[in-house]
């Protein structure tokens, strides 16, 4: 094979099928993939969660994590935030002409071992190669389904007053971690991004609470578009408290550097949950006991007043407004 | 030490609000010169928290917003030139010129590209021999240095496709403009911290002295801008106007002598046009003619259409210190950080960003 793709890889012929069977098939291996049919075809029974997403991320490899990665956990959480247990992904690459082959198997390997991670298998996928300067690399969408257990009724409406709202972890890693890296803004840290799969902490939580309201994962737009949503659906209020909030100390200084706001980064293993009072410690039991919920909080209530509205009591007891992001976070000059 | 979590002690905060309150009795207008002190201010609702004898107005410290529109409309105009690369510091690209933003122009197909490092634009220039690759320098004196410090990279590299469009700012010129005016009565003023660790405190010793005026470097934590205001109390309440530092961990009274070495090297003080001030002698830096070989202004032939002020618009008021974002009819209704109209709208150090973002009516 040559070593790196070529426009021919996407044309369908010998190239291309060399392509799937050694550098998808051989590593994404699973009986309903190998069949290399048209489709996937497979039995199933209960109550569907259907889902896609695209990724597009610049660089496509970074600290804690890759495109492939991403992917896979992406497609991943937004079943899980529903509530089902994430069963099957499609996979499908836009390729840049010219992504040098090993690149490629390095984001293919890192695909597997998210799946492998998450419990869910890949079982159907694409492949398009785009001419030089059509594309970023890599570009690849995923789609998702999973089963949603009997009695679970998950969604960013039910929030209701008195409830509280719990985060999973620290906010911000992904995307200080992924800005660390692009060009033009490369500076030092250690921090890696938090990707990771979250459908084993929803089971766990689910299992611990009958009740949980809402799930949702804070990415794009971070903390802050995820809480006004949440609020706008329900049409309540949500007030959260500063200094409950998890931020490395490191996020927090890059922040400062760039002129940005924890509160509106992407993170990519994080997630937000809106629980009743009375299961809020139980909740958050199970949480800690999973891998990716150790440092889950309790950083706030949800109101009646302010219906819409997130409201931020800030560390030195003042109260603001935490609107949704407007437009890109781009570091500022001075 | 871990430099942010200490400077946002609610403790230490509420232990200098309390002196604040006992000893502010003298009605005091203290101006914050810095676009990022504005946004602190906002951030941590430290207007809402001081005593009413004082009011905190935001001055033209925000290095995008003071950028004329004539300005943005030449690094438009350049970024339309076949074979030329704008180089830029994020916050600028959203900026609307007269007529678009570096953003449209980019969309369009001009060749924009943001970077964080001057260093960076010097590397795209080493990159693209084929290409003109001309860095916009924007900013006060934090940013001057870095730009010096490209163009003398670039000599040294022999590298020839690269130029600066200067604009940057100076600092200490635009805050005697606005006490020259006399528009706005300031009995205090809340000094930038980034700059003043590059110019150190001397400079604002002569303003301190000929305004009798009290200044205070600050940090940009809360405790930093609650440590600055009960300093300036004290001098105001003492009737005394001299220059203290309330960031010492980021600023010494000499400042930061190879930064500035750098800068003077090759920059000389020159006239610069700024937003709702118009033109004031020695506010910005040119390049010397030793450095002339980089500069964009005599390498391009730069025509733009006549600039023109979005109708309506008072951000250069706002930014002189004699209105607020509420005054403006378009506030929060036509201009918002959606659809900005002005400048101090869109950068994340404007004013009326800060006041949209953070400053929003709890009632209710």
């Amino acid at each position: 094979m040559p070593d790196r793709i070529l426009l021919t890889h996407g044309s369908g012929g010998s190239l291309a099928r060399e392509l799937v069977e050694k550098s998808f098939l051989k590593v994404l291996n699973n009986p309903l993939l190998a069949r290399l049919d048209d489709s996937a075809v497979f039995d199933f029974s209960g109550k569907l969660a259907f889902t896609t997403d695209s990724h597009v991320v610049s660089p496509i490899f970074f600290p804690g994590g890759d495109i492939g990665r991403l992917a896979v956990c992406g497609t991943v959480n937004d079943l899980a935030m529903s509530g089902a247990r994430p069963l099957y992904l499609s996979l499908a690459f836009i390729i840049e002409e010219g992504l040098a082959m090993s690149d490629l198997d390095r984001v293919v390997a890192s695909i597997q071992r998210a799946a492998e991670e998450a419990g869910v298998k890949i079982i159907t996928g694409d492949t398009k190669v785009v001419s030089r300067g059509s594309a970023d690399g890599l570009f690849i969408n995923t789609a998702g389904i999973g089963v949603v257990p009997e009695g679970v009724n998950i969604s960013g409406s039910n929030a209701s007053p008195g409830d509280k709202v719990i985060l999973s972890g620290n906010i911000g890693d992904h995307s200080i971690a992924v800005l660390s890296k692009r060009e033009g803004l490369s500076f030092a840290t250690d921090l890696e991004s938090d990707c990771a799969p979250l459908g084993s902490l929803v089971a766990e939580m689910i299992a611990a609470s009958s009740s949980i309201r809402c799930l949702r994962d804070p990415t794009r737009g971070g903390l802050a578009a995820t809480l006004n949503e949440v609020a706008g659906q329900s049409g309540v209020g949500i007030r959260i408290e500063e200094e409950k909030i998890p931020v490395r100390e490191e996020v927090l200084g890059a922040c400062e550097m760039l002129g940005l706001d924890p509160l509106y980064l992407a993170n990519e293993g994080k997630l937000v949950a809106v629980v009743p009072a009375r299961d809020a410690g139980v909740v958050l039991k199970a949480m800690r006991a999973n891998c990716y919920g150790k440092e889950a909080a309790i950083v706030g209530e949800v109101l009646s007043e302010n219906p819409g509205r997130v409201v931020m009591r800030t560390g030195l007891g003042t109260s603001r407004i935490v609107d949704m992001l407007v437009g890109d976070p781009l570091p500022r000059i001075c | 030490m871990r430099f942010i979590t200490e400077f946002r002690s609610s403790k230490l905060a509420s232990g200098l609000l309390s002196q604040i309150r006992l000893r502010s009795r003298t009605p005091a207008r203290l101006m914050e010169f810095c676009g990022g002190h504005t946004v602190a201010i906002f951030k941590h609702g430290i207007r809402q928290m001081l005593p009413s004898t004082l009011e905190m107005v935001s001055g033209p410290g925000c290095p995008v917003c003071v950028t004329a529109n004539a300005d943005i409309d030449r690094a438009i105009a350049l970024s339309q030139v076949p074979g030329v690369i704008i180089v830029t510091f994020g916050d600028m690209l959203k900026i609307p010129g007269s007529r678009s933003s570096l953003q449209e122009a980019k969309a369009g197909g001009a060749d924009v590209r943001m970077v964080y490092s001057t260093l960076d634009a010097v590397k795209i220039a080493s990159e693209n021999t084929d290409k003109s690759v001309v860095f916009l320098g924007i900013g006060f004196e934090t940013t001057a240095p870095t730009v010096a410090a490209s163009v003398i990279q670039a000599m040294q590299e022999g590298i020839d496709n690269y130029y600066v469009l200067s604009l940057h700012k100076l600092c200490p010129p635009v805050i005697r403009a606005i006490l020259d005016s006399g528009e706005v009565r300031l009995n205090g003023l809340v000094c930038p911290g980034h700059v003043s660790a590059i110019i150190g405190s001397y400079p604002w010793e002569v303003i301190a002295r000929e305004y009798h005026i009290p200044c205070v470097i600050s940090g940009f934590e809360p405790v930093d801008i609650l440590q600055c205001v009960s300093m300036l109390v004290d001098q105001i309440e003492r009737g005394e106007a001299k220059v203290e530092i309330a960031y010492r961990r980021g600023v010494r009274p000499e400042g930061n002598p190879e930064a500035i070495k750098l800068m003077e090297k090759v920059f000389e003080p020159a006239p610069a046009r700024w937003r709702g001030m118009g033109e004031l002698p020695a506010s910005g830096l040119k390049l010397r003619r030793e450095y002339r070989q980089f500069d964009a202004e005599l390498a391009f032939d730069i025509a733009t259409e006549p600039a023109q002020e979005p109708e309506g618009c008072i951000c250069g008021e706002i930014l002189r210190g004699t209105k607020v974002p509420r005054d403006c009819s378009l506030f929060a209704g036509i201009c918002t950080p959606e659809h900005p109209v002005g400048p101090c709208m869109v950068s994340s150090e404007g004013s009326c960003s800060a006041h949209y973002l953070y400053g929003g009516d709890l009632a209710g």
